[in-house]
């Protein structure tokens, strides 16, 4: 079972690292978007530090959401996607792997830019360590959650921003958690343990329930 | 299933059924709405509180109370009949779904828009980031989620199972989703508990209020039988008695 687990994750990595510019377009997206509010709002050091945390996640929101639609859509149009159904093996565990390969390819990098857009931002260090560990325990839920989306709006024409309209109000808990744990470490680190607790318990919930919804949304879609 | 159930889960039988039922939640709704807004006009108290007193324009309530309260109804009611959709596989079901989700994403909007009129004489803002107020938007979205993937699928039963999936996906999240807009600080969340009920609200005002929402909630049967007859013919129009039933009515 986790040799299937394993060869479509490596298979969807491989796939992506032949094709870098897709993976590099989100990352930058992100960047982009974190880079032009200090341009539209000022650049004061104390209006900064406010808006960060809010700026960073909302970014965050969209650049993994942009990414969804590749989630499944390749797959969908050279009817890969078809066989992967018709195979004997489970198909839970089969989205799952395509949502770690997702979230490995866009998830995982944001993290690892995160200290770059804090310094933008002027986050104090601690501020900048919990937003890394609260983006880390957030953004596989987006791409957990965004998956039954990127499912259910498979093929159809203006995906894109249907989805947006579909998995963006789902988004609001990890939003909320999120850039509020990064707004207190600033000020009091111990009182952001909750809210890490939260980050964490909305991943376990959304690891068992989301790819048995994606997987039914999958059936949905193509039949 | 017992054979009644099963008997009216047909949409051929349910067309008939429903029309019949048109015309009395029409009277019922007509008859709550007058006698509501009869008793709030006229029976209840000009103004509310002591010292910083609410006027006239408290009055508000009477249909802000009942359409919010409908808006969250309705969700409930839409994803019930998905899910049954979902489990029988029954057509009807869908439809109904259907048919309720303008009617809810109406009342979530009355309710936005009532509010915030109250809202700019009571608070002095149109709006206000609010617990209340941010679900209710949030509810709204839903809502026009659940009807723009419906209309973006162009085969209707994928669209149809697609929506309720989507609209039950919503439900479990809802609660997740108001919980964190009323609590966005873990760490004081007993303090933000909002105390509100309505055995504090005066016995006329209350009466009112809940015969308004009486109404708003015949309404609602009455608009969703409309339309899911619509839905109905609309799908079987390729069957003989859709078409029958069309001439039929086209004629009288």
């Amino acid at each position: 079972m986790f040799k299937v687990f394993w060869s479509v994750l490596h298979r969807d990595l491989l796939l992506a690292m032949r094709r870098r510019t897709d993976v590099l377009t989100t990352l930058f997206f992100f960047l982009i978007v974190v880079s032009l509010f200090p341009l539209g709002v000022g650049t004061e050091t104390a209006v900064l530090r406010i808006l960060g945390p809010g700026v960073v996640w909302v970014a965050a929101l969209l650049a993994s959401m942009l990414a969804l639609e590749r989630l499944f859509a390749a797959d969908f149009e050279d009817g890969t996607l078809e066989q992967l159904l018709l195979t004997d093996q489970p198909l839970v565990l089969l989205v799952l792997a395509k949502i770690t390969a997702h979230w490995l390819l866009t998830g995982l990098p944001l993290v690892l830019m995160a200290p770059l857009v804090g310094m933008q931002y002027h986050l104090t260090d601690p501020a900048i360590g919990i937003m890394m560990a609260a983006l880390l325990l957030g953004t596989p839920v987006l791409s957990l959650i965004g998956a039954i989306g990127a499912a259910l709006t498979l093929g159809l024409r203006g995906g894109g921003i249907l989805l947006s309209l579909l998995i963006l109000p789902l988004y609001i808990p990890v939003l909320v958690y999120g850039a509020g744990a990064v707004e207190l470490a600033a000020v009091e680190l111990t009182a952001t343990r909750p809210y890490l607790m939260l980050l964490a318990a909305f991943l376990l919930s959304s690891l068992i329930l989301a790819p048995l919804a994606s997987a039914a949304a999958l059936r949905i879609s193509i039949e | 299933m017992s054979s009644a159930w099963s008997k009216f889960a047909s949409p051929s039988t349910f067309y008939p059924l429903a029309g019949r039922m048109i015309p009395v939640f029409w009277v019922l709704a007509a008859g709550s709405l007058l006698v509501g807004l009869y008793w709030g006009f006229f029976e209840t108290p000009d103004q509310l509180g002591g010292s910083n007193a609410q006027k006239g324009y408290y009055r508000i309530i009477f249909l802000h109370v009942g359409a919010a309260w409908m808006s969250m109804w309705l969700y409930a009611v839409m994803v019930g009949w998905a899910a049954v959709g979902l489990v029988f596989n029954t057509r009807l079901s869908y439809m109904m779904a259907n048919a309720i989700a303008p009617t809810g994403a109406i009342f979530t909007f009355l309710a936005l828009w009532s509010g915030s009129f109250w809202g700019r004489p009571s608070w002095g803002t149109y709006w206000d980031w609010d617990p209340r107020l941010t679900s209710e938007l949030i509810l709204f979205f839903l809502y026009i989620g659940y009807i723009a993937l419906h209309s973006a699928i162009d085969d209707a039963r994928r669209a149809d199972r697609a929506a309720a999936l989507l609209a039950i996906v919503g439900l479990v999240m809802v609660p997740v989703i108001f919980w964190s807009i009323n609590c966005p600080d873990p760490n004081q969340c007993a303090a933000l508990h909002q105390r509100s009920g309505l055995g504090k609200v005066d016995g006329n005002i209350l009466f009112a209020m809940l015969m308004t929402t009486l109404g708003f909630w015949m309404y609602s049967f009455a608009t969703t039988l409309m339309r899911v007859r619509t839905i109905i013919l609309t799908r079987e129009a390729q069957t003989t008695w859709a078409a029958e039933t069309i001439q039929a009515e086209a004629r009288s």
